[in-house]
C-alpha cells in the first residue's frame, strides 16, 4: 500500500504537470507532489522499521534497510530541490532562458524523474530496475539541453549515446544473470527477483556470474561516473539547470552505485571470492584520484562540483568494495552525506551563478557582500564537502581511510594524496568567489535558501551525532551487504 | 519440424545476422542503412518465432511481435520520415576507412566467440551455439557507433545493438520475462523519439547534422 503510494504520486505528478506544468502556481504545485511523495516515503520507513523487510504485489516489489533508506534519502532530495527549484526557474524565465512550454517539460519530467529513481530503488526485478534506469536517462536528457544553446545540446547529445550504450552493456549482464539464475530458479518471472537470487547466490555458476558482473558494472557504473566511463557527468552537470544538476549528483548517482552494489553481493555469494571487490576498488580509486587532479583544471563551477562528484563516488564504490561492515557502514554514511551537501552546493551554486549572470568562476566574486546566506552556504558547504570536521563527510571519509589502512594499506597514499588535492583545489577557488569586491547583483525572485541550511544542518548533526535508529538501520543495511 | 531442423535454420538466421551487421559496418548510404537495421529486424524476429514454435515457450510470441511491429515497422519509418524531413540522403563519413573497420570488425568477432564459448558450454537451449553470434553483433555496433561521425547512423548503431541484446536474450535463455521485455521495447521506442527530436534541435543549432560540431566541452 505505501510502495503503491510512493511510486504513484510522483507518477500522477508527472502526468498532471504535463498538462498544467507551464501554468504560473506550476512550481508550487511541483514542490507540493514531491512533498506528498515525501510524506509516503515517511509512512513507508516507519511501516519497515515496525515491521521490517516486505514484498508487494507478487514480489515485484520489495523494501529491505538497504533500499528503504536510499528511498526516504531520494525523496527528500527530491523535495528540497524542488523547493529550490522553484525561485530559481522563475528567475530563469525572467532572465528569457526558458518559456512555459519548457517549463512544462521540465516540471513533468522532474516528477517522473523522481518516479524513475523510486522505481529503480524499489523494484524487486533485475530487468525492472534497468528499465526504469534507462528511463531516469531519457527523462533527463531533454532537461539537460533544456536551454538549447550549442554547449547543452552537446551534452545532452553525449549524456545520452554514452549513458544508453553504458547501460546497454547492464542489460547483457543481466540476460547473463537471468541465464545463471534460470539454471537455479527455473524459468519465469521469479529468476530476476532480488529476493530469490539473494537465497541461492551461493549456487549460482561462478564463470557466468564473473561475467556478468563486468558488464553490469560497467554499465551500471557509466552512470556512477566511475572514470574512465565518466565523461558525460561533468558536461550534463554543467550545461543543464542547476536543479537537475542537483538531482543528477545527489540522487542518480546514487541509485546507479545501489545497483552495482545489489550486484555485487549476488556474485560474491556465487564467486565466494574478492574478486567484484577488487574491480570496485580498483575503479573507485582511479575515479577519485583522476577526478582530484582534474578538479584543479576546471573554470566552470558546476563542472568543478561535477568532478568533485566523481570523486566522491568513486570514495563510496571504493567503499563498498573494501567489504565489511565498517566500510559498508561508511559507504552508506557517505552516501548520505554526499547527496545532502552536493545537492545544498548546487543550491548555493545555482544561485550565484544566477546572481553574477556567470558559471565562470574567474567571474564569480564576493559573494558574501551581496548576499551572506549565499555565500555562507558556498563557504560551509565547500568545507563540509572536502571532509572537514565537524560535518558529516568527515566521520564517513575517516572510516574509509582507516578501513583502508588496516586491509589495503597500498591505497591510503593514493586516498590521501587525493583528498590533499581535492582540499587545495576546491578551497583556492571558493575562497575569492566567496569573500572580496562583490560581482553579484540582486535577484528578481528571492532565492531558496532554506534547503541549503536545512541540508547542512543534517550533514552537521550526522557528523556531530548519528541517531541510533540511523545506526541499527545503517548496521542492518550494511549487513546485508558487507 | 524437428529440433535439429530448426536448430540449423536458427544458426542460419544467425549467420544472417551478422552478416548484416557487417554490412552496416561497411554501409556509406543512410537510407541502406534504415533498410538493412529493418531486415535485421526481420531476421530477429524469424529467428525468435523459430524457438518459439519448436520449444513451446508462448511468451516469446510476444516478443515476435514486439520485434515485428516496432523494428521491422515503426523504427525504420520513424526514421525514414526523419531523413525526408532532414534532407540527410547524403553518403556518411566514418572516421576509419572502411576496410580497416571490417578488419577490427573481424577482430571483435573472434574475441565475441572465445567470450562466449565456456558460456555456451553451459547453456542446454536449442540456440546456445548463436550466442558467440549475438555478442558479436553487440560488439560490431558497438564499433560501428564509435566509427560514424553522423547523428542518424549512430542511433542505427545503438538500435541495432538492441537488437543484438536482443538476439542474445533469446539465444542463451529463451527470452527474459515479458514485464522485462515490455520494459525494454518501451525504452527503445520512447529513445527513438527522443532521438528524433533531437535531430532537430540539432540540425536548428548547428545546420548540420554532423556531430564534429558538437566537440567544444573539451577537457581543459
Amino acid at each position: 500500500m505505501e510502495i503503491a503510494l510512493v511510486l504513484g504520486v510522483p507518477l500522477f505528478g508527472g502526468l498532471l504537470l504535463a498538462l498544467v506544468g507551464h501554468k504560473r502556481w506550476a512550481p508550487e504545485l511541483n514542490a507540493l507532489m514531491s512533498l506528498v511523495s515525501l510524506a509516503a516515503a515517511a509512512l513507508l520507513t516507519v511501516r519497515v522499521i515496525a515491521d521490517g523487510p516486505m514484498t508487494a504485489m507478487e514480489e515485484q516489489f520489495f523494501v529491505d534497510p538497504f533500499n528503504v533508506f536510499l528511498v526516504a534519502l531520494t525523496a527528500l532530495v527530491a523535495f528540497t530541490t524542488a523547493l529550490f527549484s522553484r525561485p530559481y526557474m522563475r528567475i530563469e524565465q525572467h532572465h528569457g532562458r526558458v518559456n512555459t512550454a519548457r517549463l512544462r517539460l521540465y516540471h513533468s519530467m522532474y516528477q517522473l524523474f523522481t518516479f524513475m529513481m523510486l522505481l529503480c530503488l524499489l523494484s524487486n526485478n533485475v530487468g525492472v530496475l534497468w528499465v526504469a534506469m534507462e528511463g531516469a536517462t531519457l527523462t533527463t536528457v531533454l532537461l539537460v539541453s533544456l536551454y538549447r544553446t550549442p554547449a547543452s545540446l552537446e551534452a545532452a547529445w553525449k549524456y545520452f549515446i554514452l549513458c544508453s550504450v553504458g547501460i546497454a552493456q547492464a542489460l547483457f549482464g543481466t540476460i547473463l544473470l537471468y541465464f545463471a539464475a534460470e539454471k537455479v530458479l527455473g524459468p519465469g518471472g521469479t529468476s530476476l527477483l532480488w529476493t530469490h537470487l539473494y537465497e541461492v547466490r551461493y549456487q549460482l555458476e561462478p564463470t557466468v556470474l564473473s561475467l556478468a558482473f563486468v558488464f553490469l558494472l560497467v554499465g551500471f557504473g557509466t552512470k556512477v561516473g566511475l572514470v574512465p566511463l565518466h565523461n558525460w557527468l561533468p558536461d550534463a552537470h554543467a550545461e543543464g539547470p542547476t536543479p537537475i544538476s542537483a538531482v543528477l549528483s545527489g540522487l542518480l548517482l546514487n541509485v546507479a552505485l545501489y545497483a552495482v552494489v545489489r550486484s555485487k553481493v549476488l556474485v560474491d555469494g556465487a564467486l565466494g571470492r574478492n574478486f567484484s571487490g577488487g574491480l570496485m576498488m580498483g575503479f573507485g580509486l582511479l575515479s577519485v584520484v583522476v577526478a582530484a587532479f582534474f578538479l584543479s583544471r576546471q573554470k566552470d563551477i558546476k563542472r568543478m562540483f561535477a568532478y568533485s562528484s566523481v570523486e566522491h563516488m568513486g570514495i563510496m564504490t571504493f567503499a563498498f568494495g573494501m567489504g565489511g561492515p565498517v566500510a559498508a557502514f561508511a559507504g552508506l554514511l557517505h552516501m548520505t552525506v554526499h547527496s545532502l551537501t552536493k545537492s545544498a552546493i548546487f543550491f548555493t551554486v545555482g544561485h550565484a551563478s544566477q546572481k553574477t549572470g556567470t558559471q565562470n568562476m574567474a567571474d564569480i566574486r564576493g559573494l558574501i557582500e551581496q548576499s551572506p546566506a549565499i555565500g555562507w552556504g558556498l563557504a560551509l558547504g565547500s568545507i563540509a564537502i572536502l571532509g572537514m570536521p565537524p560535518f558529516g563527510v568527515f566521520t564517513s571519509e575517516f572510516m574509509v581511510l582507516t578501513t583502508a589502512m588496516h586491509e589495503h594499506p597500498w591505497a591510503t597514499p593514493f586516498l590521501l594524496i587525493a583528498l590533499g588535492v581535492a582540499f587545495a583545489a576546491i578551497f583556492g577557488k571558493v575562497q575569492p568567489m566567496v569573500f572580496g569586491e562583490t560581482t553579484a547583483h540582486r535577484l528578481p525572485h528571492p532565492p531558496a535558501l532554506i534547503p541549503v541550511f536545512v541540508h547542512l544542518g543534517i550533514v552537521l548533526m550526522l557528523g556531530l551525532y548519528i541517531p541510533p535508529y540511523l545506526v541499527s538501520w545503517y548496521r542492518q543495511a550494511a549487513a546485508l551487504i558487507g | 519440424m524437428s529440433q535439429s531442423i530448426s536448430s540449423q535454420l536458427v544458426n542460419l538466421l544467425a549467420a544472417f545476422l551478422l552478416l548484416l551487421a557487417f554490412a552496416m559496418l561497411s554501409q556509406r548510404r543512410i537510407l541502406t542503412l534504415i533498410r538493412l537495421f529493418a531486415w535485421q529486424g526481420a531476421a530477429l524476429a524469424v529467428s525468435t518465432a523459430i524457438v518459439a514454435w519448436s520449444t513451446g515457450q508462448t511468451h516469446l510470441y510476444f516478443s515476435v511481435a514486439l520485434t515485428l511491429l516496432l523494428k521491422v515497422i515503426l523504427i525504420p519509418w520513424v526514421l525514414h520520415r526523419l531523413i525526408d524531413r532532414l534532407f540527410v540522403r547524403w553518403d556518411v563519413e566514418t572516421l576509419i576507412n572502411i576496410p580497416a573497420t571490417m578488419l577490427i570488425g573481424i577482430g571483435l568477432v573472434i574475441f565475441a566467440f572465445a567470450l562466449a564459448a565456456p558460456i555456451s558450454q553451459m547453456a542446454n537451449t536449442l540456440t546456445r551455439s548463436t550466442l558467440g553470434i549475438a555478442m558479436a553483433s553487440v560488439l560490431l555496433s558497438f564499433l560501428m557507433m564509435i566509427v560514424r561521425r553522423k547523428a542518424v547512423p549512430q542511433v542505427i548503431g545503438f538500435l541495432a545493438m538492441e537488437n543484438g541484446l536482443f538476439f542474445a536474450a533469446t539465444s542463451a535463455t529463451y527470452g527474459m520475462p515479458l514485464v522485462v521485455e515490455l520494459g525494454v521495447a518501451l525504452d527503445v521506442l520512447v529513445g527513438t523519439f527522443i532521438f528524433g527530436i533531437f535531430f532537430f534541435h540539432i540540425r536548428e543549432q548547428f545546420d548540420s547534422l554532423d556531430i564534429r560540431h558538437m566537440e567544444k566541452l573539451k577537457e581543459d
